[in-house]
């Protein structure tokens, strides 16, 4: 899911042009002091977090989503007190835990399991991967995109993952819709919902043509709530995608393609391991390309002056 | 520290959460089925570990009954398998009070023939359905069998049987064990209702047995010729657009009328399992239903006027499952009945898990979903259980089929199923949206459950040790002492496939009481009696039910196991009619012939 801004390099922040906080709203509170004008000034970084909250209370008051409160608590406790200590270990001082409450919250719904401990190994795992699997300072994988796709990888007797429990009807989408369609819109990503959402659909009538599945079938996931959490919050996750819109978009298509191809060898998991594959190729492809690119600009840079332009 | 150390250690510990457990279970399981094939061979040496052993002696036994499966439009030829899943079924009855229990199965092909297997005393079982005018029940036009249920609706000491079908139910009287009269339209039974589930209850304790059906498709659907075919469920978990339900007060004058609307019952969900048991302790039954594509429901009953729907404030409607089974039994010998419910649990497609709903302990109507705490919770695509104690140890044990639609080997319909049933109502709920199933298969091929209960709390698993070794795709599980010498043997109903009787050999030191009940004041089957056993310091409730588990009834005598202890302190009886009565120190066994106090 979306991760938020940090001042930890190994947090996930919403490093998005254009939406910090609106300074100037604050004009009139210049008097006010900081620590209150903090507390009342609403931080992007809490964006994503209230909303996904919304979303969880709205499912289960309503649809009774998650397998209990208890295993969703488990999971948020569990992400944020790793974040914690591995953010003092680390980095020498505890992390905002933003980042972390919304990988607990991501795992509480999105895997599914009769036992506690898948909770709270796949908080710890997502949360601890952003440490470990680094790359020029950079982690590759969405953190619960790969603490999910790991916990169904190697559980598959204890762990499924979110697929029905959220009902099929008409109004959950729309609240999903309208607050994912909020978050994005503000961090100005929905070019890559959209993206994938076009693809999906036009690779659901691909596999309609190979399989013979009616086209209402294969599209068929895209209209459960579940899907569109997957749309709007782990595939625009803004720091493990590249930067440029084009660039997001392309990643986004690779995604959908990924997903068909594991769709046709009947993966039942398709989305999350698209994601796992493809995601973190597309950071290290675009990290190497910028590493060259900074690499052929100091060469540059060091190499004497044409004796023209010297002259 | 340095941070190359840090993060070193991080890496290492990374590791080890991401690959250590994994491992380990790995091992641990292959530890755990290398352990079952090294004792499997010894027989003698299970039944001194386990207290018993069960023998599949349908063949011995003059069984061959094979369920054939119900037709249906040709609309729905694609997904056909997992439409006509369901028709198998048996319930355990005395039907001419000889005092060895018999049984009926049905089939639900068009012109098939159910069975009512009469148990001839020495082993071996005939088929006198055709003779008594059971058998032929699945008439073009008149929907496919799915069950009965058995009581005795005019308490002339005979059990009468309601044959409940996707189509119109059939009532018939028994007339003193030799025939059955069919009485569906004088009775007042309702018209096309494709009925899932049914029981009989005395819900107003009157002494008149009632009804309660719950349909399952919508009574507007006729599967065998569809008008349209949007009728699958809207959702996979949150579906109210299934059959109606229908409680059919008994007058005493051979009729039955409809009062569903007037108690206040309005479901409209996909029941599949109903039991009647009394969960408050006020001597009313209430009516927990188990639903497919949703939550649970458990309708409490006030003083036989009312039925007030606290599924949610119980704690047993809350997460939606696919509920398919309903029985109870007192667990931890506490004198409080939970209930067990069976789901889906497919490995790394759908973890429902069954729920064991465990009552509160302060009296209070309130469960806990005790399943995985207990580890009765994975059963695969669970169908038919049964509490009993099938060791007589003193507690209850649990028998557990499963298996959907065993097609194909090595091939499997899930990732399609999970696809469309993650979609929206307008999709999921038109069948020509289904993908053709081609012949694969839908969790078949499944090893059944037999736990043992060790009476603190936890349940072993040993179906393969102990010789339930099938892989059909069962439905109903029906426990009966057939032979009279106080071990539980099991029936199962098998869907498209053979009746099996496992004969249950039990280790000879172990002991154990049965009571058969009859009302006079209470409804002459005594459904809805509650018998709390006392020995040796410990207490064991049951209570006497018609409908038990999926599409089955267990024998209506009632068998506590006493473990080594051959001394019963006393038994105490509440009546349906709210009489008490206590028995001291009733021999051990045997089994007892109660009647109720005039």
């Amino acid at each position: 899911m979306s991760e938020t801004h940090e001042s930890n390099p190994y947090a996930s922040p919403t490093d998005v042009k254009g939406v910090s906080a609106p300074r100037d709203t604050a004009r009139d509170d210049e008097h006010m002091p900081y620590e209150l004008r903090r507390w009342f000034s609403f931080d992007n970084r809490f964006l994503a977090p209230a909303l996904i909250t919304c979303i969880l209370l709205g499912g289960q008051l309503t649809f009774g989503i998650l397998e209990s409160w208890t295993r969703t608590l488990l999971a948020i406790g569990t992400a944020m007190l790793i974040e914690m200590v591995l953010g003092k270990v680390m980095v020498g001082k505890f992390p905002h835990l933003a980042s972390a409450y919304i990988s607990g919250i991501s795992v509480g719904i999105l895997i599914r399991s009769p036992h506690f401990w898948p909770y709270a190994l796949c908080a710890a795992l997502s949360i601890t991967s952003k440490y470990v699997l680094r790359w020029n300072n950079r982690h590759l994988w969405n953190p619960s995109n790969f603490g999910v796709s790991a916990m169904l990888f190697l559980y598959p007797a204890a762990v499924a993952s979110l697929s029905i429990q959220w009902g099929n009807f008409l109004w959950p989408m729309i609240v999903v819709w309208g607050l994912g369609s909020i978050i994005i819109g503000r961090l100005k990503r929905f070019h890559i919902c959209l993206t994938y959402i076009v693809s999906f659909i036009v690779l659901s009538g691909v596999r309609t043509l190979i399989t013979g599945v009616p086209f209402a079938s294969n599209v068929a996931p895209l209209t459960g709530p579940m899907y569109q959490l997957f749309v709007f919050f782990m595939i625009t996750d803004p720091r493990t995608t590249v930067s440029g819109k084009r660039g997001q978009c392309l990643v986004a298509l690779l995604v959908a393609v990924a997903e068909m191809l594991l769709r046709l060898a009947q993966v039942i998991h398709a989305p999350y391991y698209a994601l796992f594959l493809v995601g973190p190729t597309a950071m290290a492809a675009e990290l190497a390309w910028k590493k060259r690119e900074k690499a052929a600009d100091c060469q540059i840079a060091d190499s004497p002056l044409p004796e023209s332009n010297a002259s | 520290m340095t941070i190359q150390t840090k993060r070193t250690f991080v890496t290492f510990a990374f590791v080890g959460l991401l690959v250590g457990p994994a491992i380990y279970m790995r091992m641990t399981s292959h530890g755990h089925s290398h352990s079952q094939a090294a004792v499997s061979q010894d027989r003698e040496g299970l039944l001194k570990r386990y207290g018993f052993v069960l023998q599949e002696s349908s063949g011995e036994a003059g069984i061959d009954f094979v369920h054939h499966p119900p037709r249906i439009d040709t609309r729905l030829d694609h997904i056909a398998p997992q439409v006509a899943a369901m028709g198998a079924s048996v319930a355990v009855v005395d039907f001419d009070r000889d005092g060895w229990q018999d049984f009926y199965v049905t089939d639900s092909a068009p012109n098939s023939l159910n069975r009512l297997y009469r148990n001839e005393h020495d082993g071996t079982f005939v088929d006198v359905a055709r003779r008594v005018g059971l058998a032929d029940l699945n008439g073009p036009g008149t929907g496919a069998c799915m069950g009965s249920v058995w009581a005795d609706i005019d308490n002339d000491g005979y059990e009468d049987v309601l044959v409940y079908k996707w189509g119109t139910v059939e009532l018939f009287r028994n007339q003193l064990g030799e025939s059955f009269e069919r009485v569906t339209e004088s009775a007042g039974m309702p018209a096309w209702d494709n009925v899932g589930c049914a029981t009989w209850l005395d819900y107003d304790c009157d002494g008149w047995i009632d009804l309660f059906l719950a349909g399952y498709w919508p009574d507007d659907v006729r599967l065998e010729q569809l008008e349209h075919t949007r009728i699958m469920p809207e959702s996979f978990e949150y579906a109210n657009n299934g059959g109606r339900k229908w409680l059919l007060r008994n007058t005493g004058n051979g009729k039955f009328e409809d009062v569903t609307h007037a108690v206040g019952i309005d479901s409209t969900r996909w029941t599949l399992a109903v039991v009647a048991a009394d969960f408050n302790d006020d001597t009313y039954p209430d009516l927990f239903l188990a639903n497919d594509y949703g939550v649970s429901e458990l309708y409490v009953n006030d003083a036989g006027k009312r039925f007030r729907e606290q599924g949610k404030e119980s704690g047993v409607g809350y997460a939606p499952k696919s509920g398919m089974n309903a029985a109870v039994g007192d667990v931890l010998n506490q004198g409080r009945l939970a209930i067990y419910e069976s789901n889906i649990s497919e490995e790394g497609v759908l973890i429902q898990g069954n729920n064991l709903w465990f009552p509160a302990s302060d009296g209070s109507l309130q469960f806990d979903n005790l399943a995985s705490v207990m580890g009765v919770e994975l059963g695969g695509w669970s169908f038919g259980a049964q509490f009993g104690d099938l060791n007589n140890d003193g507690f209850v044990d649990l028998y557990l089929t499963n298996g959907y639609v065993s097609g194909d080997q090595g091939t499997s319909y899930w990732y399609d199923f999970s696809q469309i049933t993650g979609g929206h109502s307008k999709i999921i709920s038109e069948a020509k949206n289904w993908p053709d199933m081609k012949g694969r298969s839908l969790a078949g091929y499944q090893s059944k459950r037999v736990w043992l209960n060790d009476g603190a709390g936890q349940f072993q698993e040993v179906s393969q040790l102990v010789g339930a070794t099938d892989q059909y795709d069962g439905r109903a599980v029906a426990l009966a002492d057939l032979n009279n010498q106080g071990a539980l043997d099991v029936l199962v109903a098998n869907q498209r496939g053979p009746l099996l009787l496992y004969r249950n050999r039990v280790a000879v030191d172990r002991h154990w009481i049965g009571f058969e009940l009859t009302g006079t004041k209470s409804n002459r089957s005594a459904i809805g009696a509650r018998v709390r056993v006392h020995w040796n310091g410990q207490q064991q409730l049951q209570e006497l039910v018609a409908a038990s588990g999926y599409a089955a009834q267990n024998q209506r005598r009632l068998h506590f196991g006493l473990g080594e202890h051959a001394e019963v302190d006393r038994v105490e009886i509440r009546w349906p009619s709210g009489e008490r009565q206590v028995i001291e120190r009733p021999a051990a066994d045997q089994i007892h012939q109660v009647e109720e106090p005039r």
